[in-house]
């Protein structure tokens, strides 16, 4: 009777933990606590393509073998975006050389990115005496994929570069040469031989295909079929990662969901965006933007939440570097989205280091920091009580 | 699939099975377990087979296991692995010279290894030479690393993805023990081939000694021309137990080449220590702590942890001890192993803050021994990993069942 009690239990135990399987196991962050995942209603094509651009990005590291430098910022797309959210003062990359919108006169030196780092045996660059320069912190990837979908007629809708509203913000696009390689959006608009820009701290990338080349070209030192010219001696070299692989990076990044807002019916996220409103952080932080027609129909036609106009605006002195990309002059910058911002703190390590270069480090001090066209909202925002100011904070973290 | 398992049980219980197992199979000869064995004896001390006239004894090991873990919701489902099988051979070409290989396959046959293969000579039992593949003891798990020795599934990871356990490589030492009473002194130092630069140009993206294994041409040639020392003392009392230090360091790098000097030499050191002890309760607490510094080129950042830390603590208790299923001195364990590990102690240039690249690690087990050389085990492991930025840690978590004997 003993021994079959005990067998009996042997069996049985087995039986218990195969049931218990996924009750112990860590369960998963409520999809509004990450950035990570895809949009909804991809295909089943599209899901596999989604998992193998999300494995090049996130899981393939490159070494001196496979590629890397020899000299680089990263050894890896996720180094600098952890969980695909903003990035850490330590996976800033440097810009140098270009003080005005006509040409980079350090690129014979390396420019125009620093890359700081290098294997074994190679001396990474430095900013040449005499350069300027700015710094970038990496920014999150999530919902690219929704500002590519949209129209040029869009955010030619937003801009208002002469100010013709009296409001004293005038956004306007940065107007770019586009690779050879980049392929035109139907509808985009030229003005001058030049592309509306949208990716990038200046807007002075035009899609995900040139953001991606780039980023394995400049940060990595990975050369491509699209960018072939090593990054250390300018010669041409071979290709170190295929077409398809980029091609999933790109398709990975289109289609990472849209952050979501948490508790966006609490009594004071709702009191603290009517604030936004009323103090004016709309008028750049766009909230809501609407997308065209998309080859990928989960981004087509869509509405999302960005609080973004994707614009230049001139921030004012305390945030010119001097430094410029395309068209945009030192001062201005991209209205950055602000969608996913109150989630940054968990790429970041625990902390915000927010603005272009993450020099601010809280929502408030970043705030404080607007001048130029912002300077209203900056000067709203001191003036609110704290209570409203807490108020306003809380609906920016809901984010 | 739950249903049917739950029809099917009962009739399981009803079922009578015949032991297919040929007793006459089962003859090899009890290990002493009552004399005062060091770590460093662990590679003879494992049950050998001679058959008939054979110049040489047989043995090895193999483990199997099943796990369903989950990472942060995400689960790869059901596994089951062939995680290791390995075969050893002996002989005794001498009353004092013999020699000893073991052949690993791992993961089925994705991974082949040369895992040891050394003569040893007998000079005095304070004087060893040993010569050919030896492992480098550095820290207890190394040396004593066969699966049926432990009531854990997986590996520690202090020992396997800090130190780069199992690690062997060509070259020369000598050992000695000196038996005193209760206790006994023993020394061991090699010089063999040693680190490469896989240590800093690797698919982990960190500072990470185990990729330096990776170099197929190590048992051939060495990487730099330089020789890694290994060196250990280690000491036991018959009623308080064994401890050990241990040093292992070398210049990984490719420092010259072809008369041209390239860099400086850049060292790789790592420190240990390790003990085990038996309390009075029977109670086996077995773990071991290591340090390890690399030089790492000034183009690093700190990325690549210049300092690491880590290590593990076993405690194993043994619940029952008797007759079970008809196995005599069966043993049913309640085991637990806490396990740490930094890969990069420091802090970042730009911020102050402290780099994180850590897991805690929590592994409670129940093992059940029908024989000393068997083990069944059942372990639920829980992760906690922070990655370099020191962000919300990554858990992981899951059921590990397996199953590992010699043979």
């Amino acid at each position: 009777m003993k021994k079959t009690l005990l067998v009996l239990s042997l069996l049985i135990a087995p039986v218990v933990i195969y049931l218990s399987c996924s009750k112990v196991l860590p369960g998963a962050p409520a999809d509004d606590e990450i950035l990570d995942g895809p949009v909804e209603s991809l295909t089943s094509e599209q899901k596999r393509m989604f998992l193998r651009g999300d494995v090049a990005f996130n899981d393939e590291v490159f070494t001196k073998e496979t590629g890397l430098g020899p000299i680089f910022v990263a050894t890896s797309c996720g180094t600098c975006h952890a969980g695909d959210g903003k990035g850490h003062p330590f996976s800033t990359l440097t810009r140098f050389g270009q003080s005005d919108t006509i040409s980079n006169q350090f690129l014979h030196l390396g420019g125009p990115q620093l890359q700081h780092r290098g294997i074994n045996g190679f001396q990474p660059e430095t900013i040449p005496a005499g350069a300027t320069f700015s710094s970038f912190t990496p920014p999150a990837n999530t919902g690219l994929g929704f500002l590519e979908a949209v129209s040029d007629a869009t955010l030619l809708s937003l801009a208002d570069e002469n100010d013709a509203d009296g409001d004293g913000i005038s956004g306007r696009p940065n107007w770019i040469a586009v690779p050879q390689y980049a392929m035109l959006r139907p509808g985009t608009v030229v003005r001058g031989g030049k592309y509306i820009g949208r990716f990038g701290k200046k807007a002075a990338v035009y899609d995900l295909l040139q953001q991606t080349v780039n980023a394995y070209n400049q940060d990595m030192g990975i050369n491509s079929s699209y960018e072939y010219l090593n990054t250390y001696n300018g010669q041409i070299a071979d290709p170190e990662v295929t077409n398809q692989t980029v091609q999933d990076v790109v398709f990975y990044l289109q289609t990472l969901k849209a952050p979501v807002q948490r508790t966006p019916n609490d009594a004071d996220v709702q009191a603290g965006r009517q604030i936004f409103q009323t103090i004016n952080c709309g008028k750049c932080h766009t909230p809501q933007m609407q997308t065209g027609s998309s080859p990928i129909a989960a981004l087509s036609n869509k509405t999302f939440f960005p609080f973004s106009d994707f614009l230049l605006h001139d921030m004012g002195p305390g945030l010119n570097d001097g430094y410029t990309e395309g068209t945009a002059v030192p001062a201005e910058w991209r209205t950055p989205p602000l969608w996913g911002l109150g989630l940054s703190k968990n790429s970041q390590g625990g902390r915000y280091f927010l603005l272009h270069d993450g020099r601010a480090r809280s929502i408030e001090e970043a705030i404080n920091l607007h001048g130029g066209e912002a300077q209203g909202s900056r000067n709203a925002f001191q003036q609110l009580s704290a209570s409203d100011r807490a108020k306003l904070i809380k609906f920016l973290e809901s984010l | 699939m739950k249903r049917f398992i739950l029809l099917i049980l009962p009739a399981l219980l009803f079922i009578q099975a015949n032991a297919q197992i040929d007793p006459e199979l089962l003859r090899k000869p009890q290990n002493d377990t009552g004399s005062l064995k060091l770590n460093m004896d662990a590679v003879y001390d494992r049950p050998f087979t001679k058959a008939g006239k054979l110049p040489v004894a047989l043995g090895g090991y193999m483990e199997t296991n099943y796990q369903y873990l989950g990472q942060d919701g995400v689960t790869e489902g059901h596994q089951f692995q062939m995680r290791r099988l390995t075969l050893f051979v002996s002989s005794s070409i001498s009353k004092r010279i013999k020699f000893l290989t073991e052949i690993e396959f791992e993961d089925g046959t994705k991974e082949i290894n040369i895992e040891f293969a050394s003569v040893d000579v007998e000079f005095a039992p304070l004087l060893n030479f040993r010569g050919g593949v030896v492992m480098n003891p550095i820290g207890a798990f190394n040396q004593n690393h066969d699966g049926p020795k432990w009531e854990f599934v997986d590996r520690p990871i202090s020992a396997t993805q800090m130190l780069p356990a199992t690690f062997s490589n060509v070259g020369f030492g000598v050992f000695g023990k000196k038996y005193t009473g209760d206790w006994v002194y023993a020394y061991e130092a090699y010089l063999t081939n040693g680190f490469n630069e896989g240590i800093i140009d690797n698919s982990e993206n960190k500072t990470y000694l185990p990729a330096t294994k990776a170099d197929p041409e190590r048992f051939e040639e060495s990487f730099n021309g330089s020789m890694l020392f290994t060196g250990k003392l280690a000491v036991r009392n018959k009623r308080v137990g064994e401890i050990g230090l241990s040093y292992m360091g070398g210049a990984y790098n490719k420092f010259q080449d072809d008369g041209l000097v390239l860099d400086k030499k850049r060292l790789a050191k790592i420190y240990a220590v390790d003990f085990n002890t038996t309390l009075p309760t029977k109670t086996f607490i077995t773990g071991e702590w290591a340090w390890v510094t690399i030089d790492i080129p000034d183009t690093y950042t700190e990325q690549f942890g210049r300092r690491q830390q880590g290590g593990f603590v076993d405690i194993v208790h043994p619940i029952i001890q008797r007759t079970v299923f008809g196995f005599e001195k069966a043993t049913l364990n309640a085991a637990v192993r806490l396990e740490y590990v930094d890969w990069n102690r420091g802090t970042f240039k730009s911020t102050g803050d402290k780099i994180g690249d850590e897991v805690y690690s929590i592994v409670p087990a129940i093992s059940f021994r029908p024989t000393p050389q068997t083990v069944l085990r059942l372990n639920y492991r829980y992760n906690w990993q922070r990655d370099l930025l020191g962000n919300p840690p990554s858990k992981l978590a899951g059921f590990q069942f397996g199953l590992s004997t010699y043979f």
